[in-house]
């Protein structure tokens, strides 16, 4: 343990701490903008300079650690001076037209000029030239970067792509893709995490909401909106609802009145990914001298992207079932368009995502089967909190809603889905029950919850040992998959997010500085299961009436046709 | 009239410039060329009197040129009008201060043109800057800034691992190395380099014997390692840690190489170049000595019986003068004079006139050496000026200070002879010519020869490699060295790798450790295993205390009149006063700077 003083206050801390978490333990506030916990703290902004008694020079919080007698003084005139001109550097090379960008309001740079008192700044303003296609889903701004290097470092440290680079020296030192090139070029999963990491807007998706409003005002189009798992337990933050208020059944009603013609849900497809995903892993266990193993879960896009891009020799052990989003937009345009008597043409499929990846799956053209696009436009979580605010939906004024019938039914195993371990866990509900004859506790295999980035349970399940692996964030992809080739680790079945604590902690979710909210988001989709009546995905009567009515049984020709796709096949670009 | 007075803003202009040279010192590695070439023509600018069209105008244009390719915005057609500009400058300025501003543009202009390019087309820098200067200096990439903060913390023996890590002999390099790390050395900016050599030495004599650490289990594989000098004995440590069987073959009776039979024990005592060595074959390793491949054994035998081989035979023979009497009695080469002292079979040059020829530091160490065997007088001759001489200058000046006399501007023209005998040596005048290489280039002067008296003549003209054997097996040579790709591979023989001085040329002794370390990993990785080195060392977090410009310690030395007498180490090791000071001087440019976010360290290799 280490005793110092800072602001005459004295701390004692754990060796090692840094001045900004010193300071923090007792309240005491220092401004930062490139540090992030855990990831990146290159003390390139220098805004969370402090002075240390006997120093010549201000420090750095965020990278000065505590040592024993040490005074700090996070507030003299000097390091206010300092940090203040620092921000007035920054702000002069950043597009500071904050009217018109993405994050007004939820910008971790333009609150600090505000809590700084910047009112006029004394540089010269010189931005870079933005240079980007607009169709990519990521899209980047070079001219409100502000350098702090975040999406180096989550996308080397924690995804382990390197997609971001520190490109060029000096005054002309900035970030871009690997090598100067395109985003498309590069081995990007399009997951997001650099956009959830950035402090300002220099990185966000592509905005689609226009399309969607465009859908809604259509007369002729039938509006049918589908909402993944979770989705629900981040959907309030961006409109600064409290969680307890941003229910599933507030969002039921917040997208009917944003105009949805049918406000459905993502679990229904979840559901339906167990039927069919369960019964394929069930099979190829059971053949499985045909096939090798693992089987990998294919509903997250950025995964299946990352195993093209790095590992197309294991594509085809991901799982054919298609993702819920894929699979939801191909029931709707075949089984329910024929129930509701509609023209499938006419149907609008949205899909209301915690990813960016989804924009790219939506647009493979090898994955539609239907003879229609599955999915029509792909809104992220943050998007559709600025469809809502821009359809001026009072939200805090909505009674709970019920999603519609039949896509809108959804059980416990499917709202998991959007946690780490969740598709594993509703997975082996199922096989469980179909291997024993009765269902198990839906407690039974907890185990594999939790946002550590990797988990592994070993169980019997009617006689048959199964070794499952859960990884989440593709840096511990990676090592998985590096364990399989190796042999150094042998699984049956494994489920990999590209997203650190699954889609819950997705590239899609509402921007929090300095939160990490997967975890917590998390817990809000396992507290929806144990309140479900129904908590396991063959128990979902709306999945059986569609099999009895249309599929007939998982993995039957049809299903085949409209539920399971080749990744094999799929466009990258 | 008034008496010239140097004013107070002229006196911080000339600090400035000598601020601005030893910025030039610390340059990093991987800065952008096009971007140092646009500060240089500013800096020109500013040096500018503005009289002329070219310089004042030129070169500003030039320099807005340069700035539009940097953005960005340029298209090859502005690089065409660079190299118009850039050599219209040059052509038609009235001084210096203009053209050899637009000369330097135009130097660039070819030497980093795929810079330029790629500015132009992909918008982005080729050169990837590195955040340690000092561990990008260094050959074998030694982790500097971490075992300074080790000795600062008193973990001499850490210290010790963690340089071993990269350099298995840190005894050896902390005397002799020539430290191209202190060169780069970022604290040039605020005062003068860290005396890393210095300190490496202070940490390992604190440290004692410090044991290496296990080998990997055996993979099965064994190496043939033919040279047991610095570039061999590096392959075969590392070699022998990631698992394999290493046997080290060597033409003398010790190992060694130029550290035992080329370098003085008056700089490198025997005791710690076999302090090293012990740690090194403490490993594991099988030596056979005496064994001279081509004779006895053959390069194919040994092909036949080992997995891989690695030759490093390093450059042991001499270059010839080509003169009259050269071959006369009383005229030998320096390897020849150090290696029999480094036998311990010196000659006795007691009331010898002794001529040294060369300026290298082989030359340095002749005359030292010479001096410390008892001769009357020892002159070295040089055919340029001293400043030209690729000797260390703190070698120079000791030989000086021992009372050896240089004498630059002459060249050998032929050895005077009695009965057979050097009894002299003919010199001719040279006049400093055109620069080329850098260097200017020694022509004949308009004087008479002069004829040195010599009863002895060392000839210290650079070394060659003896590759004849090799070359009949196979091996491909070019000017006798061995020819190989970047990695040590021999072309056309899958296992057969080479490096040091044989590979490329007569050099330092960390170049051969580099070479024997970058080998090691390319065997390993031609066997297909990945065995990583590492040092199990961690490093203390850097200090945050204020950094004061801080005069640098130096190394202190016996006094010339005492060392000249024996061949004892002449230079002392820092106090614990001096390496304190030393340590606490490093700015852990591992840490801040480009450092907290691209530097750090590779703890494994």
């Amino acid at each position: 343990m280490v005793n110092l003083r800072i602001n005459d206050k004295p701390v004692t801390v754990e060796d090692g701490t840094s001045i900004l978490h010193a300071a923090r333990q007792i309240g005491i506030t220092i401004p930062s903008l490139c540090y992030l916990k855990h990831v990146s703290k290159v003390a390139a902004c220098r805004v969370c300079m402090v002075e240390i008694k006997g120093t010549d020079r201000l420090m750095a919080a965020c990278d000065t650690i505590c040592a024993e007698g040490m005074e700090v003084y996070t507030n003299t005139l000097r390091a206010l001076v300092a940090r203040r001109n620092n921000v007035q550097l920054i702000l002069s090379q950043h597009d500071c037209n904050c009217a018109t960008c993405v994050r007004s309001g939820n910008c971790t740079l333009q609150k600090l000029a505000a809590d700084m008192n910047i009112i006029e700044n004394p540089y010269e303003t010189k931005l870079p030239a933005n240079n980007w296609d607009p169709k990519l889903p990521i899209i980047r701004t070079a001219s409100k970067c502000v350098q702090c290097f975040r999406c180096v470092a989550v996308c080397e440290k924690i995804q382990g792509m390197n997609v971001w680079e520190f490109l060029g020296t000096g005054s002309r030192a900035t970030v871009g893709v690997r090598g100067g090139r395109r985003l498309d070029e590069v081995n990007c999963t399009y997951c997001g995490q650099c956009i959830t990491h950035c402090p300002t807007g220099a990185l966000r998706e592509r905005d689609d909401t226009e399309k969607v409003i465009a859908a809604i005002d259509d007369p002729k189009k039938i509006v049918v909106l589908q909402v993944a798992p979770a989705v629900r337990a981040a959907w309030g933050e961006g409109l600064g609802l409290p969680k307890e208020f941003a229910t599933e059944k507030r969002m039921a009603a917040a997208f009917r009145a944003a105009g949805a013609n049918y406000v459905f849900d993502t679990n229904f497809a979840a559901d339906l990914t167990i039927m069919e995903e369960g019964n394929e892993l069930l099979y190829k266990m059971k053949h499985s001298w045909e096939f090798r193993r693992p089987l990998f879960t294919s509903c997250c896009p950025g995964w299946v992207r990352f195993l093209k891009l790095e590992y197309p020799d294991m594509v085809p052990q991901l799982s054919t079932a298609k993702s819920p989003q894929q699979m939801f937009g191909a029931v709707t345009k075949t089984w329910f368009a024929k129930t509701h008597n509609i023209d499938p043409k006419d149907i609008f499929c949205v899909s209301v995502m915690p990813c960016t990846a989804k924009k790219y799956e939506c647009g493979v053209p090898e994955v539609n089967s239907s003879g229609f696009r599955d999915v029509d436009a792909v809104l992220t979580t943050r998007e559709v909190d600025r469809l809502l605010r821009l359809k001026w939906i009072n939200v805090a004024d909505l009674p709970e809603e019920e999603f519609d019938s039949p896509l809108g039914e959804g059980t416990g195993a499917a709202v998991i889905f959007g946690a780490t371990g969740g598709v594993m866990e509703a997975a082996l509900r199922t096989a469980y029950a179909v291997l024993e004859g009765h269902n198990p506790d839906p407690d039974a295999f907890q185990a594999v919850r939790g946002t550590d980035g990797r988990k592994e349970l070993s169980a019997t399940i009617g006689g048959v040992p199964v070794r499952a692996c859960v990884a989440s964030g593709l840096s511990n992809a990676r090592a998985v998959v590096e364990d399989i080739r190796a042999g150094r680790a042998q699984y049956d079945f494994v489920e990999i997010m590209a997203c650190p604590g699954g889609c819950a902690g997705g590239g899609g979710q509402p921007f929090r500085e300095g939160m990490e909210l997967a975890g917590e988001r998390g817990e809000t989709l396992y507290e929806i299961d144990r309140k479900n009546s129904v908590r396991f995905s063959h128990e979902n009567a709306s999945v059986q009436k569609a099999y009895d009515d249309f599929f007939d049984k998982p993995l039957s020709h049809r299903s085949h046709e409209l539920l399971h796709t080749d990744q094999a096949t799929w466009s990258l670009r | 009239m008034i008496v010239n007075q140097q004013t107070a803003a002229q006196k911080k202009v000339d600090e400035l410039y000598a601020t601005l040279g030893r910025r030039r010192g610390a340059s990093p590695f991987g800065s952008c060329p096009v971007n140092l070439t646009a500060s240089f023509v500013q800096l020109c600018l500013a040096q500018s009197c503005g009289k002329c069209v070219p310089c004042r105008v030129g070169l500003d244009r030039l320099h807005a040129l340069l700035e539009k390719i940097l953005d960005g915005r340029a298209t090859t057609d502005d690089l065409r009008a660079v190299h118009r500009s850039a050599a219209a400058i040059y052509d038609s300025a009235d001084c210096a201060i203009g053209f050899e501003a637009a000369r330097l543009v135009l130097d660039g202009l070819e030497a980093f043109r795929d810079d330029y390019l790629s500015h132009i087309e992909n918008g982005i820098c080729t050169a990837a800057f590195d955040a340690v200067p000092c561990v990008a200096g260094c050959p074998a990439n030694v982790d500097v800034p971490g075992y300074i903060a080790l000795i600062r913390e008193e973990r001499y023996a850490d210290a010790v691992r963690l340089i071993r890590k990269d350099n298995p002999f840190p005894g050896v390099c902390g005397l002799i190395c020539e430290h191209p790390c202190e060169k780069h050395c970022r604290r040039q900016i605020v005062d003068d380099s860290i005396n890393i050599r210095g300190l490496k030495r202070y940490a390992v004599e604190r440290a004692g014997i410090v044991p290496t650490p296990p080998c990997a289990p055996f993979n099965g594989k064994t190496v043939a390692v033919i040279g047991g000098g610095p570039a061999g004995l590096t392959a075969a440590y590392y070699l022998q840690l990631k698992g394999y069987h290493v046997t080290v073959f060597e033409k003398h009776k010790r190992l060694g190489g130029m550290l035992r039979y080329g370098i003085p024990s008056y700089r490198l005592p025997d005791d710690d170049l076999d302090r090293d060595i012990n740690a090194i074959l403490s490993t594991g390793i099988q030596v056979r000595l005496g064994v001279d491949i081509g004779g006895e054994i053959t390069f194919d035998q040994i092909r036949s019986e080992y997995d891989s081989v690695y030759i490093a035979i390093g450059a042991q023979i001499v270059n010839r003068m080509n003169i009259p009497g050269q071959d006369s009695e009383g005229v030998l080469s320096a390897v020849e004079l150090l290696g029999a002292v480094g036998a311990g079979e010196a000659p006795d040059f007691t009331g010898k006139h002794v001529v040294v020829v060369g300026g290298g530091n082989v030359a340095m160490d002749a005359t030292r050496t010479a001096k410390r065997l008892g001769a009357a007088s020892v002159t070295c001759v040089y055919r340029r000026r001293i400043e030209d001489m690729t000797a260390a200058r703190e070698e120079i000046d000791g030989a000086i200070a021992e009372g050896c006399e240089i004498m630059p501007m002459l060249s050998p023209v032929r050895i005077e002879t009695e009965n057979d005998h050097a009894v002299g040596i003919a010199v001719q005048p040279q006049l400093s010519g055109p620069i080329e290489n850098g260097r200017p280039k020694p022509i004949n002067a308009d004087q008479p020869e002069i004829v040195l008296p010599a009863d002895v003549v060392i000839t210290a003209i650079g070394q060659a490699i003896d590759s004849a054997h090799f070359e009949s097996s196979g091996v491909g040579t070019e000017r006798r060295r061995i020819k190989a790709d970047p990695s040590g591979a021999v072309p056309g023989m899958p296992g057969v790798f080479t490096g040091g001085d044989c590979f490329f040329g007569p050099s330092t002794v960390v170049r051969a450790i580099d070479s024997g370390k970058v080998v090691a990993g390319n065997i390993d990785h031609y066997f297909g295993f990945h065995t990583p080195i590492t040092s199990g060392v961690d490093i203390p977090p850097a200090q945050t205390i204020g950094k004061p410009a801080w005069g640098r310690v130096n190394m202190r030395e016996r006094t010339a009149g005492d060392r000249k007498e024996d061949f004892n180490l002449m230079e002392a090791c820092l106090t614990d006063e001096e390496a304190a000071q030393e340590c606490s001087r490093c700015l852990r440019c591992d840490h801040y700077g480009y450092g907290a976010f691209r530097g750090g360290r590779k703890d494994r290799w």
